[in-house]
């Protein structure tokens, strides 16, 4: 689809009976004659004027004069309808500036916190405007607008447009906004587009080693430093192989600005040469290897994620072992998915009234000032108060 | 034609006269008092029918010839197929082979299947449509190209209307999935079993001339019978009447959409925690994928908290069939059945009871039970901040759906309307609906994807959330987030001055009416 069908040509986005909130745009340079607009929306008879105007306002913002312009829109938001016009103008070659930044969204500017929930973070197509406007409203702890796996090689280029303006566009509610960028030097440039635009936190994947981590890391400080924002990107590696879950420590103390470190299990399992299973005995060292260094490097260990999404009691029971084994989060890619394994990794009744029951006797110590904790006839250990404090914390307490 | 409009009581625009009668504006919600009779069908004798019971004629053309089918006459149709009707078009086919002119056509429902009406409102066969209008029917009569005015009504205003002798039917044909040569007939059992009959018993009642139309005859006495033969002039047989696939869908299909599911979950939690959700208590709930999902997280709720609910309205479904014979309802009071499973429970089970509109929604009877219903669960295209609300016109204009019990189930205790905020940019909570159908005086809750939205006017369901999580917000606040996300207000749609629809209220006043689209 993005290849021109002339030098000239070029167009992007979705077209179709069954495409919802997507828009499809071509353009078609021309040597005069100006704009000629050919324009069809669902939405004609409510935004039909606003829309024309987004659109001449927009080519004139990216240096087209003189073309013919087609825009078939089933829906698309404007954010949407901004970045389809943008990826085929540049589809086109030639400069674009800065691009068609759109505005951003009331209450999205939000910082994140380094040792925040990351329980659940859904995962959404890059390239797949529909799923994007109402995610936060499932109250993720994070959306992952992901570049790598979920976008079709040729749409990678529209994908991180469209995802530079959902960052700025939708109000995620509480979720930390992530993005999954692609391997290697494409990972870098997704970076170009996304890094200085109201983002939390990238996710890098397929890590080997120190080195992969430490280009994005610099490549983000480079981009954050010439716009001159303070606000922090937090990084989360993904080990995928098993070179990967050899260096796992190395990988998660690659920089300080690392906050989690997950494992990809579809990609780990293939590489060891053998299926996944349910039951992921096959895992079960990568995932411990990815808990330990986590650990030890004072991060999140963050599991992979459960794919089928009709099979609630497997999920229940997947994400309990994950947090049997230690983990502090798990992927998922349907919204359904988010309660449940909120649900998973609350503390149960006993363990919060236990944990609360030690929290309240380390503030009474502190508040007399003793050194040592004890509740009723036991002495609490440091260790023991953390992860009690921990738990209250998982609790929302 | 030149309409002249008058203002109602809920500030619209309306025809005073439609298609040649006089027309009352809506006065308000109970403000209407009818007088006189009800409208009564001429007395007949039995030395005029067989002996023998054997009504049975030769074919559709034949009975509608006997019924003495003439220029300008109403006929009636009822069928069951939904989108598999061949019934309704096979009349029209007849009428027009008969030479017939400007019949009214008042179907219980009509469907995209009925395109080939275009042709005969064209040919001047049919005048005009008074029932749901969507598809091309309904693109035929937005464009304002039907000569008369299209009239929409909900069921129970259909009842009304017939009743109260507003609309005479001169001859009604009713499709029936078994019928005996008497005119007994029923919906429960046959190959193209498809529940009850509710709908076209008041056709049967009221009509001067009834035919009843079925693909699978059986000797007398047809049992049960949901229609009464003593009500019948005519059977016709024919080898089909549509096309079975269309009427129920073997199983319902539950919504997968993550979004709907939220509100769907949303809204059980609104009806528990506002404390609707009671031992004894009553629900509504469509076939439509939110409304089931939200009968399943009732259930689940209601087995949690050890409660059961005396009666369910339906549409029936396997969800509710369950509910039944998992002991969680007493009864199912079932309009209209939409799944196998539904068609079975009513044919085996004796506490799954049909109603028709008489009894669960006439507003001109001795009171409906749709006004006993503890929570009521219905849907809209649009909702305005007064939360009145639209089910029979898109954003555009453009006629779109039926009202079908819609309006009637607004008298409930607590009428909560589950819809997404924002539908592909298009805005559902708006400042002003394009067309009325339902007055924001009866209508409670708003449930969206973006909070909850209670009518100020019911201060006691705003006290019985108080302290809960419910996410509870002013309708105008919700508002002003969906505009800010598709990018300011929308355009009012571009409409003609021609009132191609008048809509009833449910006492036979006109609250609204359609214009014309594309100016």
């Amino acid at each position: 689809m993005s290849t021109p069908v002339e030098s000239n040509a070029a167009e992007c986005g979705q077209r179709g009976e069954s495409v919802r909130s997507d828009c499809w745009v071509a353009v078609t340079l021309a040597k005069a004659g100006g704009i000629e607009l050919d324009f069809k929306s669902k939405v004609e008879s409510m935004y039909g004027d606003s829309i024309r105007e987004l659109i001449l306002d927009g080519l004139s913002r990216l240096g087209v004069v003189n073309a013919k312009v087609e825009v078939e829109d089933a829906g698309a938001l404007p954010f949407v309808i901004m970045a389809r016009l943008e990826a085929a103008v540049r589809r086109l070659g030639g400069d674009v500036g800065a691009g068609l930044l759109p505005e951003v969204a009331p209450n999205t500017d939000q910082a994140s916190e380094r040792d925040r929930f990351r329980r659940s973070r859904l995962y959404l197509p890059g390239n797949e405007p529909k799923f994007m406007l109402n995610a936060g409203l499932h109250k993720p702890d994070a959306v992952i607008l992901d570049l790598e796996d979920s976008v079709a090689p040729p749409e990678k280029d529209a994908a991180r447009i469209l995802v530079r303006n959902a960052l700025l566009s939708i109000n995620f509610s509480t979720a930390e906004r992530m993005v999954r960028i692609n391997q290697g030097d494409r990972g870098l440039e997704d970076l170009d587009f996304i890094a200085t635009h109201n983002l939390h936190l990238v996710l890098i994947p397929k890590v080997e080693s120190p080195v992969q981590v430490q280009q994005v890391d610099q490549r983000i400080q480079t981009l954050l430093a010439k716009e001159k924002i303070n606000q922090p990107v937090y990084l989360m590696p993904i080990v995928e192989s098993a070179l990967g879950a050899i260096n796992a420590y190395n990988i998660a103390t690659a920089s300080p600005n690392i906050v989690a470190l997950a494992i990809g299990l579809e990609d780990y399992t293939a590489d060891i040469g053998v299926a996944r299973t349910n039951n992921g005995r096959e895992s079960v060292w990568a995932r411990s290897q990815v808990i330990n260094a986590a650990r030890a490097a004072r991060v999140q260990p963050i599991d992979t994620v459960f794919s089928d999404v009709s099979d609630m009691a497997g999920l229940r029971a997947s994400v309990l072992e994950a947090k049997s084994l230690g983990f502090d989060g798990k992927g998922c890619i349907h919204p359904r998915q988010i309660a449940v394994i909120h649900e998973c990794f609350a503390p149960t009744a006993d363990e919060l009234a236990k944990a609360n029951r030690i929290v309240d006797a380390f503030e009474e110590a502190q508040a007399k000032g003793l050194g040592v904790v004890s509740l009723g006839s036991k002495m609490i250990d440091a260790p023991v108060v953390k992860r009690a404090q921990r738990v209250v914390r998982m609790s929302g307490q | 034609m030149d309409v002249a409009l008058t203002e109602n009581a809920a500030g619209r625009d309306v025809p005073t006269r439609i298609n040649g009668q006089d027309a009352i504006p809506f006065m308000g919600v109970g403000k209407y008092r009818p007088r006189g009779h009800k409208a009564a069908p001429s007395i007949r004798t039995c030395a005029d029918y067989p002996d023998d019971g054997n009504k049975t004629a030769a074919d559709l053309r034949t009975a509608l010839k006997n019924a003495g089918l003439a220029d300008g006459m109403t006929v009636s149709t009822h069928h069951h197929f939904r989108n598999g009707d061949i019934l309704g078009n096979a009349v029209f086919e007849a009428a027009a082979s008969l030479g017939v002119k400007d019949l009214r056509w008042f179907p219980s429902a009509a469907f995209p299947c009925h395109a080939p009406i275009i042709d005969h409102l064209k040919s001047g066969v049919v005048h005009h449509i008074e029932g749901s209008m969507n598809g091309p029917l309904g693109d035929y009569c937005s464009t304002g190209q039907m000569q008369g005015m299209g009239v929409l009504r909900s069921h129970g205003g259909r009842w009304q209307a017939v009743q109260d002798g507003d609309v005479h039917i001169d001859i009604a044909v009713i499709a029936a999935p078994t019928a005996d040569p008497f005119g007994n007939a029923n919906g429960v059992t046959g190959p193209s079993a498809c529940g009850l009959l509710g709908f076209a018993l008041v056709d049967s009642m009221y009509a001067d001339h009834s035919i009843v139309v079925t693909d699978n005859l059986v000797p007398f006495p047809c049992i049960p019978w949901q229609i009464q033969g003593n009500n019948i002039d005519q059977v016709v047989v024919m080898d089909s009447i549509g096309d079975p696939s269309k009427i129920v869908s073997g199983t319902t299909q539950l919504t997968k959409s993550p979004d709907r599911l939220l509100i769907a979950e949303m809204t059980a939690r609104f009806i528990r925690d506002a404390g609707i959700l009671a031992d004894g208590f009553s629900f509504q709930a469509g076939a439509g994928g939110t409304a089931l999902a939200i009968a399943i997280f009732l259930k689940d709720m209601m087995i949690e908290a050890g409660i059961k609910s005396r009666f369910i309205r339906g549409g029936s479904t396997k969800y509710l069939v369950e509910m039944l014979e998992q002991g969680l309802t007493d009864y199912i009071l079932d309009g209209q059945t939409f799944d196998l499973d539904g068609v079975r429970s009513m044919r085996e089970n004796p506490c799954h009871q049909d109603t028709s509109p008489f009894t669960s929604y006439n507003y001109h009877g001795k009171g409906c039970f749709a006004s006993m219903l503890d929570a009521t669960i219905l849907g809209a295209t649009e909702v305005d901040v007064d939360f009145n609300a639209n089910v029979v016109t898109h954003s555009d204009g453009r006629l779109l759906h039926g009202i079908g019990g819609w309006q009637n189930c607004l008298f409930g205790k607590c009428v909560i309307l589950p819809i997404p905020s924002v539908r592909d940019r298009i805005p559902v909570i708006v400042d002003r609906v394009t067309t009325l159908c339902g007055p924001g005086d009866l209508i409670d809750v708003v449930v969206t994807e973006r909070g909850i939205a209670i009518n100020p006017r019911r201060q006691d369901l705003l006290d019985a959330v108080k302290g809960t999580c419910l996410p509870i917000r002013p309708i105008q606040e919700i508002k002003t987030e969906v505009e800010q996300i598709c990018g300011g207000k929308p355009q009012l749609p571009k409409l003609g001055e021609k009132v191609v629809a008048a809509i009833k209220w449910v006492d036979g006043t006109v609250i609204d009416c359609v214009r014309a689209v594309g100016g």
